[in-house]
């Protein structure tokens, strides 16, 4: 724990968990459907449900979809700032299995037939962690540089990433793979000691059997 | 690396002051520079001077229960106490009202606490004169000191209770401010323990879960208990236990709490039939 997980964030309140915590889920589920919401269903789960609405969860999950960091002051004003802009969303509860306490499921479509479904948890004094994308487990927290790639599962992609990063000198630091069913869908979420430049996500993105790949950049406040 | 114990912390601080220790111990965690390290927390600085500028008297929280008390302090207070200890007393009050109508806070080092330090260095800065400069080591030896409190205890109400956040808070602005007042690393120690010893038990038993009653005035207590502790350390009084021990014994404490006494909002002033009232109306009211 260094000492700015002592002293900071600089925070919308009130709560670290249930407001800063809430606005990063929103602002990395964004980042993983790749755009700017057109709807969003926001499920809320345990504690997010039973005191979201007094500790503003709500309207900070919606602020994180819109883009804002956790301490955007325009954060209270998301839901009106989100009709401005064309995103339609729905609030309700619902109970996840087996969940940390403070979760919440966010299913997100761009309009245009991409969409996202996006299972987090925010752990306290603003950390979070995704548990799941599209309902395959894919656990980060975000605080290191972390690829997440959505592709075809089928020989050679796993390969195709740890030989591109080995070549630019960026270390890998955990890496875990996950699939719907063979030959399906594939997950693969890796954290790195070292930033991933921009062109290398490029080649990435063209690269023969890649779906969707993200890339959160802790320095960056993602 | 970071520090695991007060007494490496202060064995640190022997060739430099404890504030750069605790800087240069942050650049070695990191792989910083010392220049990215210091402006980093000078930031949060001015964030926190930002926060009470920005406070509104007018502003209600969502739920309605908090707004308003840092300014009826500071016009209304009669004068039981001095003008610098009503000051930090408002200052306690606009942070955390601030932070539950959702104004722009520091965790420091949780949202709940958040008022705590700024009450301590701000009101401190004004009447003493101190530099930007000096107020930002001074969060350095909070920092230090809290990283300690976090590693060996809880900074997280919903482990430790509220002697977890507005405790730790609290100690940590009392070493802060023997630092402004160029005590030493010993003294630090003896105001972070004694500050911590006199909140060590405080419950977490906020109404209807919110980060609101009591919290907001529970930053009070936690301003003028560190006040009072560096008072104490700076006149000289030794603290017994050590502070490392102290810090072990928060744990402890708050190991054994029961449940519904950490951030559940099931026990305390939550279970009042004042508290569930609240909590039964708020659930009422439904948005979306």
């Amino acid at each position: 724990m260094n000492i700015f997980d002592i002293m900071g964030p600089i925070m919308v309140g009130p709560s670290s968990s249930h407001t800063a915590g809430a606005a990063r889920i929103g602002y990395i589920a964004r980042r993983l459907l790749g755009c700017q919401p057109a709807r969003a269903e926001i499920l809320l789960h345990g504690s997010f449900a039973a005191t979201g609405q007094g500790h503003g969860t709500d309207r900070a999950l919606v602020a994180g979809l819109l883009g804002m960091a956790p301490d955007d002051p325009r954060l209270p004003a998301s839901f009106e700032l989100a009709h401005k802009a064309g995103m339609v969303f729905s609030i309700s509860n619902t109970v996840l299995r087996g969940a940390h306490p403070n979760t919440v499921l966010l299913r997100l479509s761009d309009g245009a037939g991409q969409t996202v479904e996006v299972n987090a948890s925010s752990l306290g004094g603003g950390r979070i962690r995704v548990n799941a994308i599209d309902g395959m487990e894919a656990t980060f927290t975000g605080d290191y540089p972390t690829l997440i790639i959505r592709n075809e599962d089928r020989p050679g992609q796993v390969a195709e990433v740890a030989s591109l990063l080995s070549w630019r000198g960026v270390n890998i630091a955990t890496m875990q793979l996950y699939r719907d069913k063979r030959g399906g869908l594939a997950v693969m979420v890796i954290e790195s000691d070292q930033p991933i430049q921009q062109n290398m996500i490029e080649v990435l993105r063209t690269s023969p059997g890649m779906v969707r790949v993200t890339y959160l950049n802790p320095e960056r406040g993602n | 690396m970071a520090f695991h114990s007060v007494e490496a912390l202060c064995t640190a601080a022997g060739a430099v002051p404890l504030w750069e220790a605790v800087l240069l111990d942050d650049c070695q965690d990191r792989g910083v520079a010392r220049d990215a390290s210091f402006s980093r927390m000078a930031a949060l600085w001015e964030a926190m001077k930002q926060s009470v500028r920005d406070y509104d008297p007018d502003k209600r929280s969502a739920c309605g229960l908090t707004g308003g008390t840092g300014a009826q302090v500071e016009q209304a207070a009669v004068g039981l106490m001095s003008p610098f200890v009503t000051a930090v007393m408002s200052t306690a009050l606009k942070v955390g009202e601030c932070n539950a109508c959702m104004g722009r806070i520091v965790a420091a080092p949780t949202a709940g606490a958040s008022g705590v330090l700024p009450a301590v260095l701000l009101p401190m800065q004004k009447a003493r004169g101190f530099s930007d400069e000096e107020a930002v080591r001074a969060l350095f030896v909070a920092a230090g000191f809290g990283q300690v409190i976090a590693t060996r205890a809880s900074i997280a109400g919903a482990e430790g209770g509220c002697q977890a956040e507005i405790g730790s808070a609290s100690a940590m602005g009392a070493a802060a401010l023997v630092s402004l007042m160029g005590g030493t690393p010993e003294q630090m120690s003896f105001a972070c323990a004694s500050a911590l010893q006199n909140l060590m038990g405080l419950v977490c038993d906020p109404v209807a879960g919110l980060v609101e009653l009591p919290c907001v005035r529970r930053n009070v207590i936690g301003s003028l208990n560190a006040l009072a502790a560096a008072e104490l350390a700076l006149a000289g009084v030794r603290n017994v236990i050590p502070c490392d021990e102290v810090i072990d014994a928060m744990r402890a404490v708050g190991d054994s709490l029961p449940s519904s006494l950490r951030e559940t909002g099931g026990g305390g002033l939550a279970a009042t039939p004042t508290g569930r009232h609240i909590a039964e109306m708020l659930s009422g009211h439904t948005q979306n």
